[in-house]
């Protein structure tokens, strides 16, 4: 149990250290630093200077640790476009991006987890039947095709929701929210579902399948010899049973719902660090590409680590596996 | 002549009474899904012919045929188009037919490269397993850890740094397509290694082995011919995800240059009138994009069921 864990932990970091890597070489090679950094009035001393203050005459090992280094302390360089340091424009994004990630991400697992359970009690029911279509073409439709049809429908049609932006925000300690202001929580609507909806459908789909199975076991039709209700039936046995393997897809998912923010926040020009991304690639601001690609590896990481563990946690059979 | 045309008669009515075509004949949506899919190539393939217009010759273009309506003839100068034009006089039907050229290039081209380097690697990693096999494969677990939109983004990101300014909007469509590729071919990869396990073991390959056959030999002409059907479907499937890709790519912007627009540059400039009311400069690279994507999708799911041998 405890050598699965540490050498999950080492795994983890050894990806990390791979993904410093590739930032690492982004910021060495893309472009010299010193043609960044030095006007056109330069002498071959200022350069020389500049490349001892820079370290760029120390060998590449010792120039990687010393990224490394600053990266653990949050300290990435200056933004080539804005020329404020990346820190701090990341710390500014930042809130917008995990607001919009949380409010989806709840969406989608509460929703996916009822409508779920539902289309497979009511397996041939009309409702599900429905649900399942839906759902179908869902996933085919491509994330932005579906906020550029939500801001068809409630923006330009109904006039309901703001198209764009983050409303009214709240300053708290340097942590802007939408959460507090009415506006702020209309404009967190659409791109709330458009990024939740495809995770929603993945995460329905895969409980209704799971407990489809789970309903046909033997204890279940033994449990209901017994003379449980279907309510216990459902939610207490199979329910529970179904949640090993949505925990790890979930798990997963949540990865990529900051991934796909990058295309809701472009769609909706939210201000988080998706469009702020987009622009860095789009201006070749490297960095702040670096920098959110060191960022997002650490979530991505963190979030593998932790569904890992959290399956040995709930599946007892694999825990006897692993201390082998 | 005549003996050629019974060859040819012969390998059709083998093709004809196959288990894959009698389940073909008996889908219509795998019918429908194919018949899209095939009118819809055959419109990008031959654009500069079915296209009423070039969209891209400035000299054949009129500023004054600008956001004419779908079917209505123009105001001022009573040019009417199938689908309306866009803000620049462009005919809409034309421009979608170009555009798709380039969605379906890079999306074909893209699975082609993820699928040579994903066989290739899967090739290598199930023959000869060890240390090779845990360093491909711990590549490939690596890169499935992040959605590949986003290594699909960050290889655009990076290649746009690389190339000179000059040569980036020729070399854009190149690298979109290197970036799409190189973000897929874990699947690929997954797959053959599997397949190349079972495979491995049997007699013929020891047979082959035993006669001294070279490993690559073995490897290209004995193990790939019958790992090939999974990686039909996989690439089928591949290549709707890739045209979604790189419509999603370039509506976001970081996609094909504005000198040769696809199915996603053309949304990304449609939802700039989305506010205003010219609808169909938006709705109908949407709907061509979706029915592209969709057939591809339906006939990739067929084809999985039709050639998965669990389920027969």
């Amino acid at each position: 149990m405890f050598s699965y864990i540490l050498r999950r932990v080492v795994q983890s970091v050894v990806v990390l250290l791979i993904v410093g890597l590739v930032a690492f070489a982004m910021f060495r090679f893309m472009g010299d630093p010193i043609d960044n950094m030095l006007g056109v009035e330069r002498t071959a001393e200022d350069i020389e200077r500049l490349r001892g203050v820079l370290g760029l005459d120390q060998p590449f090992v010792v120039q990687y640790f010393k990224f490394i280094g600053n990266a653990v302390q949050g300290n990435f360089g200056v933004s080539y476009e804005q020329g404020r340091p990346v820190n701090e424009i990341l710390a500014e994004r930042a809130p917008a991006t995990l607001e919009l990630a949380l409010v989806s991400g709840l969406l989608a697992i509460s929703f996916g987890i009822i409508l779920g359970v539902y289309t497979a009690i009511r397996r041939e029911g009309w409702g599900s039947h429905i649900i399942m279509t839906v759902s179908l073409v869902g996933v085919s439709l491509p994330t932005f095709l579906i906020g550029i049809l939500l801001i068809y429908v409630f923006s330009v049609e109904l006039d309901w929701l703001p198209s764009f932006g983050r409303g009214q925000t709240t300053d708290i300690g340097g942590w802007t929210t939408g959460f507090l202001t009415a506006s702020g929580l209309k404009a967190l609507i659409l791109p709330a579902i458009t990024l939740g909806l495809y995770q929603m459908t993945l995460i329905m789909r895969l409980v209704r399948s799971e407990m489809l199975e789970v309903l046909r076991q033997d204890y279940i039709s033994f449990a209901r010899a017994r003379g449980l209700s279907e309510r216990v039936i459902n939610f207490r046995h199979a329910l529970k049973n179904t949640l090993v393997p949505v925990i790890t897809v979930t798990g997963l998912q949540l990865g990529s719902i900051i991934a796909f923010a990058i295309i809701t926040e472009t769609v909706f020009q939210w201000p988080g660090l998706g469009l702020l991304f987009i622009n860095a690639i789009q201006f070749v601001d490297i960095p702040v590409m670096a920098a959110y690609l060191m960022l997002i590896s650490v979530m991505f990481v963190a979030i593998n680590l932790a569904v890992d563990l959290l399956y040995v946690a709930v599946d007892p059979r694999l825990r006897g596996e692993a201390s082998i | 002549m005549s003996r050629l045309y019974r060859a040819w008669a012969r390998m059709w009515a083998r093709t004809w009474d196959s288990d894959l075509a009698y389940a073909f004949r008996h889908s219509p949506i795998a019918m429908l899904a194919t018949l899209v899919v095939t009118l819809l190539i055959l419109g990008a393939v031959f654009a500069p012919l079915v296209a009423p217009h070039d969209p891209f010759n400035p000299a054949t273009l009129n500023l004054m045929n600008g956001f004419t309506a779908p079917g209505t003839p123009n105001a001022f100068t009573g040019d009417s188009f199938v689908l309306g034009t866009d803000n620049q006089g462009r005919d809409m039907l034309s421009t979608i037919l170009y555009g798709m050229r380039v969605s379906l290039f890079v999306g074909v081209a893209a699975v082609s490269l993820g699928m040579v380097i994903g066989i290739t690697l899967g090739l290598i990693a199930g023959y000869r397993g060890g240390w090779t096999d845990t360093v491909i494969m711990r590549i490939a677990d690596v890169q499935l850890t992040f959605p590949s939109i986003l290594v699909a983004m960050l290889i655009f990101g990076i290649a746009k740094g690389i190339t000179p300014v000059e040569y980036r909007d020729q070399v854009a469509i190149w690298v979109l397509i290197l970036a799409i590729g190189l973000s897929d071919w874990v699947q690929f990869a997954r797959v053959v290694r599997g397949a190349t396990l079972v495979q491995k073991n049997k007699e013929y390959v020891q047979a082959a082995q035993l006669i001294g056959r070279s490993g690559t030999a073995i490897m290209l002409r004995h193990i790939l011919p019958n790992v090939l059907s999974p990686v039909l479907v996989i690439a089928t499937i591949s290549l709707a995800l890739a045209i979604i890709a790189e419509a999603t790519l370039s509506f976001l912007g970081v996609g094909a240059p504005p000198t040769q627009p696809s199915l996603g540059t053309l949304i990304r400039v449609g939802q700039g009138f989305l506010f205003s009311g010219e609808w169909w400069i938006l709705f109908f690279p949407a709907c061509t994009l979706l029915a592209l994507a969709l057939s591809v999708n339906l006939l990739g799911d067929w084809l999985r069921d039709a050639l998965n041998p669990r389920l027969k």
